[in-house]
């Protein structure tokens, strides 16, 4: 009971004290190293790192969800990218040429639209071939970016509208339009996932599949559902990101499917599927972008932000694995 | 001898046949994927036009032989890409620091250094390899900008080297890396079919308990796939290295997808136990064949990616259907 | 009389090879515990799943009240009043121990939102009725395996239930929460449910049932009332004519102590186990699941660590850490699980049969296929292994041939000592005693044989001498003269009279 307390404890709490020790780390550290005379833990730097952590972040809502089902999906990076794509050139289609700014919202739903459709394919291949999410999703990672390409070439796609940025750059309170679209999305999902049938369904599909089945939930639609969220979320983060920039190069969204998945498993949800929580994961988004910054802070570059996310990620499994240990009666397969 | 068990009756027959055409559908959508560019375009299947997809898709190829062992296995490697960088970095810097004779060893060993950590992490520790190796891409790409600073890598006598025989050179005509390519492949088929490593890389892939039941020591099994993975990604960063003498810090990033999607393209069950070299190799050329064949009727590079998208998912789709019997998921 | 709540008529249940259900009828009254009696692959259990929709019969049919019924799935089951509690659990761990009693059928709110309260009030409700230490609110995976079971059985109280179906519920009960699975029985059958009970252990089935209906090898063997039987008749009923069979074994000449077993422990899996195995020489081991038999042959095989005690093997005190130690001195398991354990089944007969020593037999760089064959081609006569090649693959043969290979498998090694876990677990019953006669076999050629079963017939069949175990110790030794159903059946629930340690 002790152990099972501490466990949870641990998967729990244990991405939150991760952060609290980023941040006292780096406070310290920064007074001897930091290259500028500002304190690390100013009021404006901790908002830049929440708007930073938003694509990456939003994105990471929906994989919880994915991976708490037990599937996976690498094929976000590419919906991110072709969602971008629809949005900033959909504005310079001749047929909203009469809408004015009003064009913004409907370029808004035809990416989310979008999104949501890429979503739909990969929920039905899953569901329909019964062909494993890692595989479905790793073809449509290729087959996405293509689109993406076929679309402009390996051009650019830009369109500049400056109403977009301001509301993109708007802010309430000092915080600025991707928080807090990043955070509603948190609670939004968070309730989604801890109040509502389809969310308990989500961990019980993940838990237990046969029982699942058993018990009459539908896994196949569930699963699609999910899928549709994901791609959602993508083509929201994508929204968010590509008001203010205006501008999409094909290669964009390269590997965020990596570092996504990286953030949800250091929020503590298992490849295996059947726990996890979008707070956690929100912590795990935090918990890299601080690193990253806080690495930059003192100093260190890129390479070391890396290497150290990397070895973060491993040290987080294998800490997790010696905790669910049975101990010397184990079976040694 | 024995008894047949029954199995004459047209039910069975009829599953045979939809099994044979399951197991070679790769095969004959190859064939006619061939024949079709062969029509729309004579140039496709000459003897330089082949010679030259054989040639480009020689990279990728060394790498894939490699993941086919850890896949085998029932694991996999997402950091293929990001040690090949590392290799090629290393193997640029060292042939001016060390001569080209002393930095090829060097460079192989420390990259089976990498590939012997991850086989430590997966085998013995019994850690989640994709984690693992997820982890070790980035790893391994901060240790390559650390150890490049960040900047591009360039040997500084480009014209003087032999070192660009590797890359470049041919032997009686046929391109040095084609060489290297088909003779690893050669090597590790007889390797993965023929010894009984190979039988127990298969054994530890299709049931592990079982393997572990029957004796063979599974944490080492793994350990040594990853190894010769690490091995053939090093032989990868010597062909990039000798082919271009010089190199960003980005050059294999993403290759661990492609590289993938070759390997199970081939036939290899990402769940392990099934899979062979020929077949890898086969993958690799299909891929290899779509992105030239595209080119030829003119159409652009990444057109390739939506056909490498359908025909992944048609090939593992029909894989599956012929091992449930059933062509649409009973999932309800 | 009233209608029978439930009624199947002439099941036919077939799998690859096997015919588990052949023609069984079966029929459970309102207000009725009628329990059904078998050995293990009787066929218990594949008929009540049949009953809970999770097979399909093949032959037969099934009725409610005497309204012709489907079964499509376990939830349409339980939607006409038919609750199947699973033997094996089937819940959720990560949610609560409400969610996964209305698994599937939450109570909603609007915008699909979980009424909690609803939820918690008919589960507290459920809960109570149980007389569970735990809330509704309770992660079920924080609770014990007793417990979990009565979160099953607590789903099965969401519906007003026609029928219950129990599956060896007190597989992993203590003797105090048994005390309460009978009440809560008892609780049913007086609001007129049915109940059909599946067991193998006697005492419960005399304390809790009305009737007893005996399965063996796939068919029905008759009923009794409870009232008016005792153990020996329907022993007699479940064990049928192979009773006549157990004394008749033939004792070898017998060798060496081959191996010696000292004080053995594992953790809280097993303690304290003593013993010998002589080489031609057959040691049973009963008892029930659960008992410690199969951590033993886990641990003498090196797939678990033993926390006291030494192993012997011809005098010689070794020491085995891993299952490469054990082949090395001449250990062989055939282990439980034939799918699981015992063959990769994705590879072809003879490279399983030659997988544990795969690297001896090389010529040069490269395994032999000739001596592989050769190898193969010893065992498939010797075993009358059927099967057309040994290109076939391992999963396309019978339980039975399955089972052969891997015998072979470890015969080919040459051991001094060979464990057979449960040899014939899922196989039809011809293939059944020709196994039996093969360990018989083996050791009159010298082997010394270790057989681990949860059968009793088994058991009895082929070993010179079986020892009874119970909660991870032996209770009891006893000869092939000495050894009767009565004396092992009290031995291995700990009641025995003459507990001997």
């Amino acid at each position: 009971m002790n152990n099972e307390t501490l466990k949870s404890f641990i998967g729990k709490g244990a991405i939150w004290g991760f952060i609290i020790l980023e941040l006292i780390f780096f406070s310290v550290a920064g007074e001897f190293f930091s290259l500028s005379d500002k304190a690390f833990m100013d009021w404006d730097n901790m908002l830049l790192l929440f708007k930073q952590s938003a694509p990456i972040g939003i994105i990471a809502l929906g994989m919880t969800i994915i991976m708490i089902n037990g599937n996976i999906d690498l094929s976000v990076g590419a919906t991110f990218a072709l969602c971008a794509v629809v949005m900033l050139d959909s504005m310079t289609w001749e047929v909203f040429a009469g809408l004015g700014d009003w064009v913004i919202p409907v370029a808004w739903a035809l990416a989310l639209i979008t999104g949501m459709v890429l979503g739909l394919i990969n929920g039905l291949i899953v569901w329909k071939t019964g062909v494993d999410a890692f595989i479905v999703t790793l073809g449509s990672m290729l087959g996405f970016r293509g689109l993406v390409f076929m679309y402009n070439g390996e051009n650019p796609t830009s369109h500049l509208n400056w109403t977009l940025v301001d509301m993109a750059e708007a802010s309430v309170l000092g915080i600025e339009t991707p928080t807090i679209i990043f955070v509603v999305c948190t609670i939004i999902i968070w309730l989604l996932m801890t109040r509502t049938v389809h969310g308990r369904n989500a961990y019980a599909v993940g838990n237990n599949r046969e029982a699942a089945v058993n018990a009459g939930i539908r896994v196949g639609p569930h699963m699609v559902w999910n899928f549709v969220l994901i791609g959602f979320l993508a083509a929201l983060s994508s929204v968010v990101f590509y008001s203010s920039s205006g501008s999409v190069n094909p290669n964009d969204g390269t590997l965020y499917e990596l570092w996504v998945i990286t953030a949800v498993v250091l929020g503590g949800t298992k490849l295996t599927g059947g726990s996890g929580s979008v707070i956690s994961t929100f912590g795990g988004v935090l918990a890299i972008q601080l690193l990253r910054k806080g690495l930059g802070h003192i100093g260190a570059d890129t390479a070391m932000v890396n290497l150290v996310i990397g070895l973060i990620l491993i040290a987080v499994l294998f800490l997790d694995q010696q905790l669910n240990r049975k101990g010397k009666e184990e079976l040694k397969v | 001898m024995s008894d047949l068990t029954a199995s004459g009756d047209g039910a069975d027959r009829r599953k045979a046949i939809v099994n044979l055409l399951a197991r070679n559908g790769i095969l004959i959508a190859f064939a006619a994927f061939m024949i079709g560019f062969t029509l729309a375009n004579e140039r496709f299947l000459s003897f330089d036009n082949v010679l030259g997809v054989v040639r480009s898709s020689a990279i990728l190829g060394v790498i894939a032989l490699g993941v086919t062992f850890v896949v085998i296995s029932g694991n996999l490697d997402l950091s293929v890409g990001s040690m090949m960088s590392f290799s090629t970095i290393v193997m640029l810097d060292l042939h001016d620091k060390l001569g080209p004779a002393l930095a090829i060893p060097v460079m192989f060993a420390m990259t089976m250094a990498l590939g012997a950590l991850i086989g430590f992490l997966v085998g013995y520790l019994k850690l989640n390899s994709l984690i693992v190796t997820l982890g070790m891409l980035s790893a391994i790409h901060g240790l390559t900008l650390t150890y490049s600073g960040g900047k591009n890598m360039d040997i500084a006598d480009k014209e003087g080297t032999w070192f660009s025989v590797f890359g470049q050179g041919a032997v009686f005509g046929i391109p040095v890396p084609v060489v290297i390519f088909f003779g690893l492949a050669a090597v590790l088929s007889l390797l993965l079919a023929r010894t009984a490593f190979g039988r127990k890389v298969y054994a530890v892939g299709g049931n592990g308990v079982a393997a572990t039941f029957s004796g063979i020591p599974r944490a080492r099994v793994v350990f040594f796939t990853y190894l010769i993975s690490s091995f053939c990604v090093a032989m990868a960063g010597l062909l990039q290295a000798s082919r271009s003498l010089g190199s960003q810090n980005t050059v294999g990033q993403g290759l661990e997808l492609d590289v993938l999607a070759a390997v199970i393209l081939g036939g290899a069950s990402l769940l392990g136990g099934s899979g062979t070299v020929f077949k890898t190799v086969i993958g690799v050329l299909i891929l290899g064949f779509i992105t030239n064949g595209l080119l030829l009727v003119g159409l652009q590079f990444y057109v390739q990616y939506v056909v490498t998208w359908v025909i992944i998912i048609l090939a593992v789709w029909l894989d599956v259907a012929a091992k449930r019997g059933r062509l649409w998921s009973p999932i309800a | 009389m009233s209608i029978p709540a439930l009624r199947l008529k002439d099941i036919v249940k077939t799998f690859p090879g096997v015919r588990a259900l052949d023609g069984v009828s079966f029929e459970v009254l309102p207000g009725e515990v009628h329990a059904l009696l078998g050995e293990n692959g009787a066929g218990k259990s594949t008929l009540m799943k049949v009953l809970g929709g999770i097979y399909q019969p093949n032959e037969g049919q099934i009725f409610i009240e005497e309204q012709p019924a489907k079964m499509a799935s376990p939830l349409d089951a339980k939607s006409k009043g038919v609750v199947f509690i699973h033997q094996e659990l089937s819940l959720a761990d990560e949610l609560t121990v409400a969610e996964n009693i209305y698994l599937g059928e939450l109570p909603r709110k609007s915008f699909g939102r979980v009424d909690w309260t609803t939820l918690y009030e008919k589960s507290d409700a459920i809960l109570k009725r149980l007389n569970c230490g735990f809330t509704p609110q309770t992660r079920v995976g924080s609770l014990s395996i007793a417990n979990k079971q009565m979160v099953e059985i607590a789903r099965a109280l969401t519906v007003e239930a026609k029928a219950v179906i129990f599956d060896e519920p007190t597989a992993s009960l203590t003797d105090a929460e048994k005390v309460v699975l009978f009440d809560i029985i008892n609780d049913l059958r007086a609001r007129g449910v049915g109940v059909a009970y599946i067991s193998h252990r006697m005492d419960e089935i005399f304390t809790i049932s009305d009737r007893i209906s005996v399965l063996r090898d796939g068919s029905y063997r008759g009923s009794l009332i409870t009232a008016d039987t005792n153990e020996d008749e329907v022993t007699q009923l479940m064990i049928g004519r192979s009773l006549d069979l157990t004394h008749a074994i033939v004792p070898n000449t017998l060798g060496e102590v081959a191996l010696s077993v000292e004080n053995l422990s594992c953790g809280s899996l097993f303690q304290d186990v003593s013993f010998q195995v002589r080489a031609g020489e057959v040691v049973g081991f009963y008892g029930l699941v659960g008992a410690g038999r199969t951590e033993i042959a886990e641990t003498l095989f090196g797939l678990r660590t033993a926390t006291a005690g030494q192993i012997k093997i011809s005098g010689q005190t070794v020491k085995i850490n891993s299952p490469t130690d054990a082949i090395s001195h001449g250990i062989s398991l055939v282990p439980e699980d034939r799918k699981e354990q015992g063959l990769v089944l994705g590879m072809n007969c003879r490279d399983n049969m030659t997988l544990p020593q795969v690297g001896a037999l090389t010529s040069g760089p490269f395994v032999s296929s000739g001596q592989e064959v050769a190898i193969f081609d010893t065992y498939h006569e010797k075993l009358e292994i059927k099967t057309p090649s040994w290109k076939q693959q391992a999963g396309n043969l019978s339980g039975g041939n399955q089972q052969k290979i891997v015998i072979g498998k470890w015969l080919s090694m040459a051991p001094k000592v060979l464990i057979v876990d449960e040899p014939t677990r899922g196989i039809d019953v011809g293939s059944k005693s020709e196994i039996h006669n093969l360990i018989r076999d083996l050791a009159s050629q010298g082997y010394a044989i270790i057989v681990i079963s949860s059968e009793m017939p088994e058991v009895l069949r082929v070993s010179d001498r079986v020892i009874a175990m119970f909660h991870g110790k032996i209770m009891r030794e006893f000869s092939a003269e000495e050894v009767t159903e009565d004396n092992l059946v009290q031995a291995i629930s700990g009641i025995g009279p003459d507990k001997v340690a």
